[in-house]
């Protein structure tokens, strides 16, 4: 009889991916296999964790063991001496650059103590490619709340309440923006995912995409709901071809356990959600232009106004948010505005995703409370400057450093 | 999928497939030194883990630790239930198992005739 009694998580993240995650996968079905442990042990290839410097990134629970560059040949040592009998491996285990001290728990690390945790809840926890794990981690609450007890008015309340700003860059206030789709008169209304991310080294958008697809899906929905929308466009760069696996996974799941399509939780609600490849040009990130790409014309931008809730896609009043917007929104929802606003500044509330690369340590990707200074994600998220440079020069360019 | 009601009780289903990743509930911890397994630990494991899967238990953990230097007692398993003091079971065989899960696990009654420590903090 089977009773799992240990999970391996191994970080499938691009950046691991890279660094050869998928082999360490792999050697670590067929020694478990080897150890006869294939009834107790479960592998499961999760989202990005962020520490990406640091990959491939294995965390073994129960204990959570939070274990670092784990290269195929470490595995059959991993299974023998952590998962057989019970000994952690400590050479594999995170250790402080400076005092060398082993670090088992990953919540010990400095990367890790100063992050808030919220839009990456799930990334590196579960596996993105099974809505079930989405669902037992409260997945799709915030949609059955929004649909099934709240009207549309109450939603977009909820959304302005939360505070909550554009993370695409602009910071515009997003309950805000979703009042102008919403006072739009029309029968047709299109809700579009901004998942263009052009900006050089960042990889907010894709790790969300790639390591909880279902997050995005259901933020999507609620605002479809919110402005009266019934389609979704989700624009995403042809350059992200495993965020678009794993989106077209988690929108086939949606639609077969009946979050997306028609009569969502037996409501008149319905939604529908597209993905269309981006073709390679920076400028389809600037809203008119991707538009304009959907539609299948040359990605150009064009003055404003009409604004897009008013005349967007297809003349449609249309409302188009970031991934990372979208992302928060579930929470906003199942949690609710207050909640939301216990973390940030009196004018910025929730967190923040960055990108770290670069000539920093701990390159990777770290979420952090609105508030928090640059020399903090630096140097206590960051790790500091490479070669123990002292000083550093910062430029702000929109929102690419 | 009809309510919110009805992800609840989903959720709640799919909740104790992952619960290993939330490291909470009861523990059993099995000594799995050089010595608990030389006097059979891997096989008090595998009672202990058809045990669990027989009575369908997914709130409860199961972990290994090391030598503890009460070699003569081996198999050593503790038990913690959550806000409990640790118990120390010695000497455990395949067959004391069922008891342990049944009695304490499940009921939280100590197995007197089993026990050889107790430790109110669980931390070592």
């Amino acid at each position: 009889m089977q009773h799992i009694r240990a999970h391996v998580l191994v970080c499938g993240g691009t950046g691991c991916k890279s660094a050869g995650s998928g082999n360490v996968i792999e050697s670590f079905k067929t020694e478990i296999e080897k150890k006869g442990l294939s009834e107790e042990v479960m592998v499961v290839e999760t989202g990005c964790h962020g520490f990406c410097e640091h990959g491939p990134l294995v965390i073994i629970y129960p204990e959570g063991t939070f274990y670092c560059q784990v290269t195929p040949e470490d595995v059959a040592e991993i299974v023998e001496s952590h998962l057989y009998k019970g000994r952690i491996v400590e050479r594999l285990l995170y250790h402080e650059p400076l005092s060398l001290e082993a670090i088992p728990s990953y919540k010990d690390i400095a990367f890790y103590k100063k992050q808030e945790r919220r839009v990456l809840a799930n990334c590196g926890r579960i596996n993105p490619e099974a809505i079930e794990e989405y669902i037992a981690l409260g997945g799709y609450e915030g949609l059955a709340k929004a649909l099934t007890a709240m009207t549309t008015e109450e939603v977009v309340e909820e959304v302005k309440k939360s505070g909550l700003r554009g993370r695409g860059g602009a910071g515009f206030p997003t309950g805000l923006k979703w009042s102008f789709a919403k006072a739009s008169v029309n029968t047709k209304k299109y809700i579009i995912c901004n998942a263009d991310e052009g900006d050089p080294g960042a990889f907010m958008d894709r790790s969300v995409l790639e390591g909880d697809p279902h997050k995005v899906l259901e933020g999507m929905a609620i605002a479809a709901y919110a402005i009266g929308s019934d389609e979704g466009y989700i624009y995403v760069r042809a350059e992200y071809p495993l965020a678009i696996k794993r989106l077209r996974v988690a929108i086939a799941q949606a639609e077969k356990m009946g979050f997306l399509g028609n009569n969502i939780f037996g409501t008149k609600f319905n939604f529908n959600l597209h993905i269309k490849e981006g073709a390679g040009a920076f400028v389809c990130g600037e809203e008119t232009a991707l538009m304009a790409s959907i539609e299948g014309r040359r990605g150009m931008p064009r003055t404003r106004p009409p604004f897009p809730a008013v005349a967007g896609l297809w003349g449609k009043p249309t409302n188009i948010n970031n991934v990372e917007t979208f992302a928060n929104v579930p929470l906003i929802l199942q949690k609710g505005a207050d909640w939301y606003c216990t973390c940030g500044t009196e004018k910025s509330k929730g967190t923040k995703v960055f990108a770290l690369t670069g000539k920093i340590n701990n390159t990777g990707l770290a979420e952090v409370p609105m508030g928090i200074t640059m020399r903090e994600i630096i140097y206590d998220i960051g790790g500091g400057i490479t070669n123990g440079k002292k000083s550093i020069k910062v430029c702000l360019a929109e929102k690419s450093l | 999928m009809k309510s919110l009601e009805d992800l609840k009780a989903l959720r709640e289903k799919l909740q104790s497939d992952i619960r290993v990743r939330e490291n909470d509930g009861t523990k059993i911890i099995i000594g799995m030194g050089t010595c608990g397994i030389a006097a059979g630990a891997r096989e008090i494991m595998a009672a202990v883990l058809d045990e669990l899967a027989v009575r369908k238990l997914k709130n409860v953990q199961v972990q290994q630790t090391g030598c503890i230097g009460m070699c003569e007692k081996e198999v050593l398993v503790d038990v913690v239930r959550p806000g409990e003091p640790r118990i120390t079971y010695g000497n455990v065989k395949p067959v004391d198992v069922k008891r342990i899960i049944a009695d304490h696990v499940i009921n939280g009654r100590i197995i007197e005739d089993l026990v050889v420590g107790k430790m109110d903090d669980d931390k070592i």
